[in-house]
C-alpha cells in the first residue's frame, strides 16, 4: 500500500460539479428570462396558468407558440454550437477552430437557400430546416469523399476549407441568379441568423438530431484528452483516431447542421464559449464539452434577449449581435497569441 | 511479456527505409535502438507500438499478432513516449500524468483509487511530485520530459517504447531520465529507447541494436555493438572509444568518405 497522501480528486480552479451547477442555473435563468421578455406585454403567471388549464387565451398562445419555442430553440442551438466548438478545438488542438471548419455551416446554409430559391417553404412549412439538414448531410458525405475515412487532421481541415468555399460559392450563385429582389433579401436575412418566428415544430424536428449529435460528441471526450499529447500518443492510449474523427464529424453535422437549419448562421458562439471556459476546467478537453454546451446555450439566450431589449427596429438579427460581440473577442485572442509568440 | 518484430520492411514511396529487420524486447530488459538520422528508428518504434503497420513482416506480443491483441489491450501493455513531447494545452502536471490512465478508463467514470495510486507512484518515480500544480508551459525542458515520462509510467504497462527521451536535455537531466528508465527496467518493465548519445546507450542499456541503411548493422551487448568498425559503417565517422572511471565514452572524431549505396 502506498504511504503517499492521495490528493483531492480532480482539483482545479473551480470544482467541475460546481461549475456545471452554476452554468446549469445560469442557463435555466436565461431560459426563463427569454420566455418572459418579448415585444408584447405578457402576464407570465396568467399565461402559464391558462396553458396548464388548456385555455387557448392569447397569453397562452403567445407563450406556447412564440416565447417557449424561441427560448428552447435558442438553448438547443447555443448548446449545439458550444459543445461542437469545444469538440472541434479539442480535435484540432487549436483554440481558433470552430464548428464551421468542416464546411457544415455553409452547406446547411446552402440547403436552406435552395429551399428559398425554389419557394419550397410555401409548400412545406418544415422545408427550411429539412433543407438545412440535407445540406449538412451532403457536406459530411462530401467531406468523407474528399478526405477519405482515414484522413489526417490536416487533410480534414483542407477538405473543410474546400467544402466551405464550394458551398459558399453556390450560395452566392443562388443570390446571383435569384429571380427577384424579394427572394434575395429573404435569403440574406435568413442567413444572418435569428430565433424569431420559429414554431414548436422546429423544436421537435431538430431536438432529436441535436441530442444524437451531442451524444456522439460526448463519446469522443476521453480521446480528446488523449489528443492533448498528440496523435501518436492518443493512439498509443487505445484510441482509434479514424473512428473518433468520424464520430466528431457525424456529431457536428447532426447538431450544427440542424442548428443552422433552424436558425441560420450564428457566429462566434462555438469559438468564444469553449475558449472562455477552458481555464475553468483545467484545460481538460473532455470536461469542456458539456460545460461549453451549457455556456453556449446561456450566451445565445442572453444575446437573443439583448436583441429584443435593444430599441432598434427592425429587430437586429441574432447572428449580427453574436458577431458584433464575438469579433472584438477574437481580436483580443489574436493579440494575446501574438504577444505569446514574441 | 515479449514484444517481437520479425522481417519488418518499410517503404516511403519508392524508397525502402527498412528491409527485413528483427527486433525484440522482453520484460525487465532495456534495449537501446541506435543509428543515424533517417535510418528508420522512429518508424520501427511506431511499428512496434502499432501506430503504423509494416509493409512486410509481423509484430507479435506474447506470440499473438498485434491486430489480434486489440487496441485497448495493447494500450495497457505498451506505453509509448513520442519524440518531441507535444503538449497542446497548458494542463497541470498532475492532470497530464493522469492521462496515462486513459487505457484503464471505464465509460462515464472518473478515476478509481488504483488510478490515483498509479499516478502518484509515477510522479514519485519521475520526481515530479513538487511540480504537481504547475502547468506544463511553465516548466523547463528537463522538467517537461520527467513529467512526460511519469505520464508513460502511469500506464503501468509491461513495455515502454521511448523515442529520443533525452534529446535536447542537459547532461544532468539526461542522466536523470536514463536512470529513471533503468529503474523502470529493473522493476520489470521491458524498455526500448531510441538514443543518439552512444555513451549513454553503452552505459545504461542491456542490449543495443544498431540500424543503418535499411538493415541491422550489429546487435548485442553494448561493447560488442559499439565497435569502431560498426560505428564507421553505420554513421560514417571514426569514433574515439574509451573508459573513464569505469564508464564507457564514445566521441565522434572524423568524417569518413561516403559509403556507396547497397544496390
Amino acid at each position: 500500500m502506498s504511504a503517499t497522501t492521495i490528493p483531492e480528486r480532480g482539483a482545479q480552479p473551480v470544482g467541475y460539479a460546481a461549475l456545471m451547477i452554476i452554468l446549469l442555473l445560469a442557463m435555466v435563468a436565461a431560459l426563463l428570462a427569454s420566455a418572459a421578455i418579448g415585444y408584447a406585454p405578457l402576464d407570465i403567471g396568467a399565461a402559464v396558468s391558462d396553458m396548464l388549464h388548456g385555455n387557448d387565451t392569447l397569453s397562452a398562445l403567445v407563450l406556447v407558440q412564440l416565447r417557449v419555442p424561441r427560448a428552447v430553440l435558442g438553448a438547443l442551438v447555443g448548446f449545439s454550437l458550444g459543445i461542437t466548438g469545444a469538440a472541434m478545438q479539442g480535435l484540432l488542438r487549436n483554440p481558433l477552430a470552430d464548428p464551421g471548419i468542416t464546411g457544415v455551416t455553409s452547406a446547411a446554409s446552402l440547403g436552406a437557400v435552395v429551399v428559398f430559391y425554389f419557394g419550397l417553404a410555401g409548400i412545406l412549412p418544415l422545408a427550411l430546416p429539412l433543407g438545412g439538414i440535407a445540406g449538412a448531410a451532403l457536406s459530411t458525405l462530401l467531406l468523407y469523399g474528399v478526405a477519405g475515412s482515414g484522413a489526417s487532421t490536416t487533410t480534414l481541415i483542407l477538405a473543410g476549407v474546400a467544402i466551405n468555399s464550394f458551398f459558399g460559392a453556390l450560395t452566392t450563385l443562388a443570390l446571383n441568379l435569384s429571380p427577384n429582389p424579394y427572394a434575395v433579401s429573404e435569403i440574406v436575412f435568413w442567413l444572418l441568423g435569428s430565433l424569431s418566428d420559429r414554431s414548436l415544430q422546429y423544436v421537435w424536428l431538430v431536438a432529436p438530431m441535436m441530442l444524437a449529435g451531442w451524444l456522439l460528441l460526448l463519446m469522443t471526450g476521453p480521446a480528446l484528452d488523449g489528443l492533448s499529447l498528440g496523435e501518436d500518443t492518443a493512439t498509443s492510449l487505445g484510441f482509434n483516431l479514424a473512428r473518433i474523427r468520424l464520430l466528431l464529424i457525424a456529431g457536428t453535422a447532426l447538431s450544427v447542421g440542424s442548428a443552422v437549419a433552424a436558425t441560420g448562421s450564428i457566429a462566434f458562439i462555438g469559438l468564444v464559449v469553449p475558449h472562455l471556459l477552458r481555464p475553468l476546467v483545467g484545460y481538460r478537453p473532455s470536461r469542456l464539452l458539456l460545460v461549453s454546451g451549457l455556456g453556449g446555450a446561456t450566451l445565445t439566450l442572453l444575446a437573443d434577449i439583448i436583441v429584443r431589449l435593444l430599441p432598434v427596429r427592425p429587430e437586429l438579427k441574432l447572428g449580427v449581435v453574436t458577431a458584433l460581440i464575438g469579433a472584438p473577442f477574437l481580436f483580443r485572442l489574436i493579440w494575446r497569441l501574438r504577444s505569446e509568440d514574441r | 511479456m515479449k514484444l517481437e518484430a520479425r522481417n519488418i520492411a518499410i517503404n516511403f514511396g519508392q524508397a525502402a527505409v527498412l528491409r527485413s529487420v528483427d527486433l525484440a524486447v522482453s520484460s525487465g530488459e532495456m534495449v537501446g535502438l541506435i543509428g543515424p538520422n533517417g535510418s528508420g528508428k522512429t518508424t520501427l518504434l511506431r511499428v512496434l507500438a502499432n501506430l503504423r503497420g509494416p509493409d512486410a513482416g509481423d509484430v507479435t506480443l506474447e506470440g499473438r499478432d498485434l491486430e489480434e491483441v486489440g487496441e485497448r489491450e495493447l494500450s495497457k501493455r505498451i506505453a509509448y513516449l513520442a519524440q518531441g513531447g507535444d503538449v497542446h494545452w497548458p494542463m497541470r502536471v498532475e492532470a497530464l500524468v493522469a492521462l496515462g490512465r486513459l487505457p484503464h478508463r471505464r465509460a462515464f467514470r472518473d478515476q478509481t483509487m488504483s488510478d490515483r495510486i498509479a499516478i502518484e507512484q509515477a510522479m514519485i518515480a519521475a520526481d515530479v511530485v513538487s511540480l504537481r500544480n504547475r502547468t506544463m508551459m511553465h516548466l523547463s525542458g528537463g522538467e517537461r520530459m520527467r513529467v512526460l515520462l511519469a505520464r508513460a509510467l502511469a500506464v503501468e504497462a509491461s513495455l515502454l517504447l521511448a523515442d529520443e527521451p533525452v534529446a535536447a536535455l542537459d547532461p544532468l537531466h539526461q542522466l536523470r531520465a536514463m536512470e529513471l528508465l533503468r529503474d523502470a527496467a529493473r522493476s520489470g518493465t521491458g524498455i526500448i529507447v531510441v538514443l543518439h548519445d552512444l555513451s549513454l546507450a553503452a552505459r545504461f542499456c542491456d542490449r543495443l541494436v544498431l540500424i543503418a541503411r535499411g538493415g541491422i548493422v550489429a546487435e548485442g551487448r553494448p561493447t560488442d555493438v559499439l565497435t569502431s568498425a560498426n560505428l564507421a559503417e553505420a554513421y560514417g565517422v571514426d569514433v574515439v572509444c574509451g573508459v573513464s572511471e569505469g564508464l564507457p565514452f564514445y566521441l565522434p572524431q572524423t568524417i569518413r568518405p561516403p559509403i556507396p549505396e547497397i544496390p
